[in-house]
């Protein structure tokens, strides 16, 4: 029991693989994808080729109107789609690679939509986060229970517990579902726009989580989102898409350029730099 | 969820059926205690035939205690195929019989009565190729947009079974008069056992069709939540999907190769037993499966005892109790 009370306060990203000295997690070169009605016919959508980095605590926004391939882009670090060309590596293994359990044990991904099909209780909603690691009936170990306390109390849920999963607020049944990605330990973390269903408060609340998970946990965070702001705030750096193409990457300063935002989200934006030298964009006078 | 809560939960429902098992035995035209009949079940069991009174003998073991075997195989192989589809589909309202595949099954069996009437394990065969290729219709067209949606999959199902029993009624105008009383009345679901049917064959396929759902209930749970959910935490859907299509099908062949299309059980009871034990499958499919068997065991029961001494078909019982247990599923689902 002592070992496992040891590992109460260590549900973080797992650590960074030797040989990974400079601390790069996911590793994105030349990636690109298409997609086609059929196999010999021309592409509907194509993406890439696109090259990014990310490393332990950090916090990456994906930035785009829609249909620019974000969701895309995102499928492919999570190797739920194999890249045409290039490769996409997490912890130095190529990721379409892995066996699924393997996989899911590095990278979790929350999606955009979650609809059970019968009531489950938050608890064994998060408890299927500990799926990767069990055994052919998976009967939970003393050990996925800690780990799936402690997930919980780290997105601040743990009275959520014997609460019915259809019965909560979109900003716990979030928090809940982040609480499961958790549970899986990887060392990725990807989200596919989290934010979609929340007010104000809820997604300031959500991105404030996921830093404090980057800076605490050494999670590699990847976040989808539509939130300029929001991003410019909390990410260190933003990869903003346009057409199926990565135009700009970098820290937020260095991507929210004015023109580059006016052509990407065809909308009057202005950018203004803030004392804490992150920028902030505004809807500019319409004329 | 532990092993531990499994058993005690299983082992009190087993013994449901015991009890249940038991006054069924004493029900008929001749009388027997209930201590006669357990005394008879035991010295049965220990293999002493020959302690046990003559009259015991035929009326147990040759003609009650062989329809209740078979009411315990068909309730439990409907069950566990019921709880297995609705996990797959997600759908609720999924169970063999609202999807067609109890008519895929009636028919395969139809046929293989009357081209190879003679062949032993001709109709099971028959029943689950009937079944299994009912599923892949029904699935193939109850997806729009390259996904499974809910009301075109329980469209496709009806009209696969009102198809299926068009084609049934075709095949059965073609039969003589008697032949075409008995299958009538096994179309609606008959406990009725053939003296040729080897019931310890069907019961090892029985086992082998639940064993093989089972082992896959961790993996149905989180198919629950979505398939590419259920991917992204490892599961290998594919091959889930593949080993429910076939093991459900194979119950449904063969508990309706043996009994007719009896209907609602495979919907009715995994519902009840999530209701009292919850939706993680690794409890849900053993208590489906003993759920079921009760559930069969006490309408073929009512269905001997109300009209007696003439008998209902057992399919009427189930469809008398099912049907707004389905309509009120239906409904709460609309809200």
């Amino acid at each position: 029991m002592n070992a496992l009370a040891g590992s109460n306060a260590t549900l973080s990203a797992r650590a960074t693989p030797r040989g990974n000295a400079d601390g790069v997690r996911l590793r994105v070169e030349q990636a690109s994808y298409a997609y086609a009605a059929t196999e010999r016919s021309a592409p509907k959508f194509t993406l890439g080729p696109v090259s990014l980095e990310g490393r332990e605590r950090e916090l990456i926004a994906i930035l785009g109107p829609n249909a620019s391939g974000k969701s895309t882009l995102l499928k492919l670090l999570a190797g739920v789609l194999k890249p045409l060309s290039g490769r996409v590596e997490v912890d130095g293994e190529e990721v379409s690679e892995l066996e699924a359990r393997t996989r899911a044990q590095r990278i979790a991904l929350v999606a955009q939509e979650s609809e059970l099909l019968f009531p489950l209780r938050v608890w064994e909603y998060v408890l299927q986060g500990r799926y990767p690691y069990g055994k052919r009936l998976r009967f939970e170990s003393d050990e996925d229970c800690l780990l799936a306390g402690n997930a919980l109390a780290q997105v601040g849920a743990d009275a959520l517990r014997d609460r019915w999963m259809d019965q909560l607020s979109g900003g716990e049944k979030q928090r809940v579902i982040l609480a499961r990605a958790l549970a899986q330990q990887p060392s990725l973390l990807l989200l596919d726009e989290p934010t979609q269903h929340l007010d104000i408060g809820g997604k300031v609340e959500l991105l404030r989580r996921l830093r404090k998970l980057a800076d605490e946990h050494r999670y590699t965070v990847v976040v989808v989102t539509h939130e300029l702001n929001l991003a410019a705030e909390f990410s260190d750096r933003i990869a903003l898409m346009h057409n199926g193409k990565c135009i700009r990457i970098g820290s937020p300063a260095e991507v929210y350029d004015r023109e580059a935002l006016q052509q990407v989200f065809e909308a009057p934006l202005e950018v203004e730099m803030r004392s804490s030298g992150r920028p902030r964009v505004i809807l500019g006078g319409t004329q | 969820m532990t092993l531990a809560r499994i058993v005690w939960i299983c082992a009190a429902l087993a013994a449901i059926l015991f009890v249940e098992g038991v006054v069924s035995l004493q029900i008929g035209a001749y009388h027997m205690s209930a201590r006669d009949i357990v005394v008879t079940l035991f010295q049965g069991a220990a293999g002493r035939w020959d302690e046990m009174p003559g009259d015991f003998k035929s009326v147990i073991f040759g003609l009650r205690l062989p329809r209740i075997a078979l009411g315990i195989l068909v309730g439990a192989a409907l069950s566990t195929a019921g709880a297995g589809f609705q996990a797959l589909l997600r759908n609720p309202l999924a169970d063999p019989y609202v999807l067609g595949v109890s008519s895929g099954a009636a028919l395969g069996t139809i046929l293989s009565m009357i081209l190879t009437p003679h062949t032993a394990g001709a109709m099971q065969a028959a029943a689950f190729v009937g079944a299994f290729a009912t599923v892949a219709v029904v699935y193939f067209l109850g997806r729009r947009g390259g996904q499974l949606d809910s009301a075109t999959l329980l469209l496709a199902g009806i009209v696969a079974a009102s198809f299926l029993s068009a084609v049934i009624m075709f095949l059965m105008t073609t039969v003589s008069g008697r032949d075409l009383r008995g299958m009538a009345f096994w179309l609606m679901g008959d406990l009725q056992s053939d003296p040729r049917v080897d019931l310890r064959w069907l019961y090892f396929l029985l086992i082998v069709g639940i064993g093989c759902i089972f082992t896959t209930s961790s993996d149905l749970n989180l198919i629950l939540t979505g398939e590419q959910e259920a991917r992204h935490l490892g599961v290998n859907v594919n091959r889930v999907k593949l080993v429910v299509y076939i093991s459900a099908s194979l119950l449904t062949g063969l508990a309706v190769s043996v009994s007719g299309a009896i209907g609602y059980v495979g919907l009715l009871v995994p519902h009840v037993m999530r209701m009292l034990f919850g939706t993680d499958y690794r409890l849900l499919i053993p208590t489906s499966a003993i759920g079921g068997a009760i559930a069969i065991v006490l309408a073929d029961t009512l269905a001997r005892t109300v009209v007696a001494p003439s008998e209902l078909p057992v399919g009427a019982m189930t469809a008398i109790a099912g049907a707004p247990v389905f309509i009120y599923l239906m409904r709460r689902r609309m809200r």
